[in-house]
């Protein structure tokens, strides 16, 4: 992979969460490092209280590290202001819930386009590029549905747009198949999936080993640290029988 | 697996010789697993003396063709309506290697765990890049009955999502594993009982539920 030379989407360096003091002190995350690329759908697993939600609402600027960094695009998240994390969630950052979370009053085509809205976007220009990403998902066809006349794998595919309208380039998956049966899920991993190989970057955290197989990579978690990561290897190697022997550090014990 | 059967399903669409068989089964299983024609030529033999196939002449390039029979019909209905065997289930060697690393001295039993849940996520990976692209070829294919390449496809696929399915059962039978033994040491431990390296401890929720093992 050529993804050495380019920018990270999202770089966490040495995070560390903690919640209480004292006696009741609870280690969250303790040292985590771990880069998503352009192009990248990165799974984190492990048994609850493992760190893995503390990793993504970090990652997402809904709560703050202890120490570390959260670098997204470039911008240090834990050194910025209050309006300018609230500024750069809205471009930058999309999040994709177990439970949809779009606003019921709103079609499919408004609820994509409120992020930019709120960002400061014309209404005719928000509408237009939540239509395109309707679009691009080959979901036009749900624009002008409320939630509630939509199935559950509907509306997850609407928040996948809604996530990625515009310029957003990263997606923060919390158990998103969750509330889904078998099938439903895969068509939402699988447009995950695609997103991340038109150039997005994603991170899915997700207790179903069948959906995390959709990632390039899978990091464990345990305890608050990652203790081992899949490599990505050729879709082909395992039919050509031909390894392709990309490194085979995998991850610290 | 049945190699017997899965001739006789090919054989009932018409009259094949043997290297052509494997070819078949093997576009259909995706060569997962795969076939030599020696295989395909024994069974062939044992299907011809057990009445299930004949020698049905030989093809323009002069290849010998082997037809089903009533016989054989009947076997390969027979076959689809019973449900596949499941009274001698084939020996697993994760299971046993679990079972035989279960206070085992000098076995760190979670290590044995995560090094396995590596392996079977990668797998499952694999399978599911090979998947991504079945489906695409799945779902730019035509009709099924009469379209070999669809077939194949579906065929493919579905035999694919066993796998990946099988996969998974293993990823979450782990995962089961180690959270019961961890809040089992964690148990044990809050019970102040001497150190975990005595050999097999804490056998009363374990071992006597298997001794009914058959061997």
């Amino acid at each position: 992979m050529s993804d050495q030379s380019r920018q990270p989407v999202l770089q966490l360096e040495q995070l560390t969460r903690v919640h209480g003091s004292g006696a009741t002190e609870v280690h969250a995350l303790r040292g985590v490092n771990l880069s998503v690329f352009p192009g990248e759908l990165v799974a984190v697993m492990g048994p609850s209280g493992s760190g893995k939600s503390t990793l993504l609402t970090i990652a997402g600027g809904l709560d703050n590290p202890t120490s570390g960094k959260v670098v997204v695009e470039g911008t240090d998240i834990t050194q910025v202001t209050r309006k300018e994390l609230a500024a750069l969630r809205r471009r930058s950052i999309g999040y994709v819930f177990q439970d949809y979370n779009l606003i019921p009053a709103l079609t499919a085509a408004e609820n994509v386009a409120l992020p930019r809205e709120l960002d400061g976007t014309s209404a005719r220009k928000a509408r237009v590029s939540a239509l395109a990403a309707l679009e691009e998902m080959g979901l036009s066809h749900l624009a002008d549905r409320f939630p509630d006349e939509m199935s559950g794998g509907q509306q997850q595919r609407v928040a996948i747009a809604r996530a990625l309208v515009g310029d957003r380039r990263l997606v923060l998956a919390d158990e998103p198949t969750g509330a889904l049966d078998s099938e439903t899920g895969e068509s939402v991993l699988a447009l995950l999936r695609s997103r991340c190989d038109a150039g997005a970057a994603g991170i899915l955290v997700t207790h179903e080993p069948r959906f995390a197989a959709w990632a390039d990579r899978v990091v464990f978690l345990r305890d608050g640290s990652v203790v081992d990561e899949t490599i990505r290897t050729d879709a082909e190697s395992l039919l050509a029988g031909s390894g392709t022997g990309t490194g085979g550090q995998a991850g610290a014990k | 697996m049945s190699i017997r059967h899965g001739l006789l399903a090919l054989l009932e669409q018409g009259p094949r010789y043997g290297s052509q068989l494997r070819t078949e089964f093997e576009s259909r299983t995706g060569a997962t697993w795969p076939l030599n024609v020696g295989q395909v030529y024994t069974t062939l033999s044992r299907l011809e003396r057990d009445g299930m196939v004949v020698p049905g002449g030989d093809d323009d390039a002069g290849h010998p063709l082997y037809a089903i029979t009533d016989a054989g019909r009947e076997e390969l209905r027979q076959w689809f309506e019973r449900p596949v065997d499941r009274t001698s289930p084939p020996r697993d060697e994760l299971a046993i290697k679990l079972a035989m690393a279960v206070g085992a001295p000098g076995v760190d039993i979670q290590a044995v765990i995560q090094a396995q849940r590596h392996a079977t996520l990668k797998a499952m990976q694999d399978y599911t890049r090979l998947k991504a692209q079945a489906l695409i070829a799945v779902e730019s294919g035509g009709d099924l009955q009469d379209n070999a390449r669809g077939r194949d496809d579906m065929a493919w696929l579905l035999v694919l999502e066993q796998l990946i399915f099988q996969t998974e059962a293993e990823a979450r039978w782990l995962d089961h594993s180690e959270s019961r033994l961890v809040r089992l040491s964690a148990t044990a431990k809050r019970g102040a009982t001497p150190p975990p390296a005595e050999p097999a401890p804490r056998t009363a929720e374990s071992a006597p539920a298997r001794a009914s093992r058959r061997r």
